[in-house]
């Protein structure tokens, strides 16, 4: 057997606790996502897994009424007690949500959008980065000819993928990935899983997902969020097929009820 | 535990038949040698033809898991369930083709000169079918300690068999001339031992069902 090196740890959470006003929203979670790992957050609707994956990015500080305690540390640095360059932050830590939601511009321009804002002019630069994200996200070949095309003309699988190669494009650490193919047919959400596999070989993924086949075909670590708290995290094999919280095993059952 | 109402009663029924399945190979052991002591070829054989519908049980058990799996990809227990009744299935299948080689042996004991057969092989079949029972037991509770316990009946089961056989070494010496018996009968006893380390097997089943880990019961 292979001893394989030991992977970047790029989170590490510890007691980490979430309140929009009163509501107490995460309660002492304690979580580690590795580089070239896909990380899977599962549980019921209103479990704090969106919430989490939004503090990642600082993204929940958006919110209304968000107060955090405990130590989000990213690469080392927590990010709750230092002054974090927000910008620099979300290149590093890029998002996708539900559904894609390309900018109203060209396939190119949603592309380069990032990359210019962080300084880039040059268009060889600009027109290379088109093209390697576009191929990492498998969509190079079916929009090379159209790439000043609107990129509204997509359809919801590729405006995924075009979403996906927009967060590639400013070279991130990280993916965070929110319900990215609850929005897709399954052939889309096979290419886009198929996508993360291939896309774990250079990144962090981190993703929430209502689809429990989804977790268990994709990621290597599963964490199961109820009520605002990590119930479990174990591998993901581990998680599905001998959990140790009677909990997780009613959920991954869909015997919750 | 509302949820999957129809799944549950897909992996009960499934339970059901493996557990009449259960009963029908310890009928087959029971007549085996039912028709050993009486000399009875007409039960050997209907054992023999009967092994085939054990056969096509454990076929539909398969079917009706594997449809199971495919069809509402079970996680956790209740992945581990259904392959627990994969396994168990095919363990009572193995006993049901013991149940006839027994009868096979009984037919050639048949055309051979009448010997005596020594009490311990009903003994054995006995304790074998105590084991069925108590397998049934475990497998319908899921009980662990009682799945845990078959391995000492097993312990008795094999004792047993070690003891036929020197016996059977012994009278060897005493009644020349019937060797072929002699072999048969110590293949009846070893059928009869290769059932219970089947249902050890069925034990273990149920212990990865409910535990999640690989327990070895045959030691």
């Amino acid at each position: 057997m292979q001893v394989a090196a030991a992977k970047e740890t790029i989170f590490k959470i510890n007691d980490l606790n979430l309140w929009y006003d009163d509501f107490h929203a995460l309660k002492d979670v304690n979580l580690e996502a590795l580089n070239n790992e896909i990380f899977a957050i599962i549980g019921p609707s209103g479990c704090g897994k969106s919430t989490f994956i939004k503090t990642l990015n600082l993204m929940i500080n958006m919110e209304p009424g968000v107060r955090m305690t405990g130590e989000i540390n990213y690469k080392e640095k927590n990010l709750l007690d230092s002054r974090v360059d927000l910008v620099d932050l979300r290149r590093k830590v890029g998002m996708i949500f539900q559904k894609g939601n390309p900018f109203p511009q060209s396939i190119y321009d949603n592309i380069v959008y990032g990359p210019k804002i962080h300084g880039i002019k040059k268009k060889s630069e600009l027109d290379e980065i088109v093209e390697t994200t576009l191929k990492d996200v498998a969509l190079w070949d079916e929009v090379k000819d159209r790439l000043k095309t609107s990129a509204m003309g997509l359809s919801g699988g590729q405006q995924q993928r075009l979403c996906i190669a927009r967060a590639l494009a400013t070279k991130p650490d990280v993916v965070l990935m929110d319900e990215p193919t609850s929005a897709l047919d399954p052939i889309s959400t096979l290419k886009i899983e198929e996508l993360m596999t291939e896309l774990k070989k250079k990144y962090c993924i981190v993703i929430v997902t209502h689809n429990m086949q989804q977790a268990s075909r994709i990621s290597d670590k599963t964490a199961f969020f109820l009520h605002g708290r990590v119930v479990e995290t174990a591998e993901t094999g581990k998680i599905f097929s001998n959990p140790e919280d009677k909990r997780t095993e009613d959920y991954i059952s869909g015997r919750f009820g | 535990m509302v949820a999957r109402e129809q799944f549950s009663a897909d992996l009960e029924s499934i339970q059901k038949s493996i557990i009449s399945f259960a009963y029908e190979v310890d009928t087959a052991l029971k007549q085996a040698i039912d028709a050993l002591y009486e000399r009875d070829s007409d039960l050997a054989y209907k054992v023999i033809e009967n092994d085939e519908l054990l056969n096509e049980r454990d076929q539909e058990i398969n079917e009706a898991t594997i449809q199971l799996i495919a069809m509402q990809q079970p996680v956790a227990t209740d992945l581990r369930r259904l392959v627990a009744f994969l396994r168990v299935s095919s363990d009572l299948e193995r006993m049901g083709d013991h149940a006839k080689n027994i009868a096979k042996s009984v037919n050639r004991l048949n055309v051979l000169s009448a010997y005596e057969i020594p009490p311990a092989i009903r003994d054995m079949q006995e304790v074998v079918s105590k084991m069925i029972h108590s397998a049934v037991q475990a497998f319908e509770e899921e009980d662990v300690s009682k799945a845990r316990k078959l391995a000492d009946l097993d312990n008795v089961v094999d004792s047993m068999y070690g003891e036929l056989f020197r016996d059977m070494l012994d009278e060897r010496k005493a009644q020349s001339g019937k060797h072929q018996q002699t072999m048969q009968l110590v293949f009846v006893g070893r059928f009869v031992e290769r059932v219970g380390d089947h249902i050890t097997n069925i034990g273990e089943s149920i212990l990865y069902l409910v535990k999640g880990t690989a327990v070895d019961l045959n030691k």
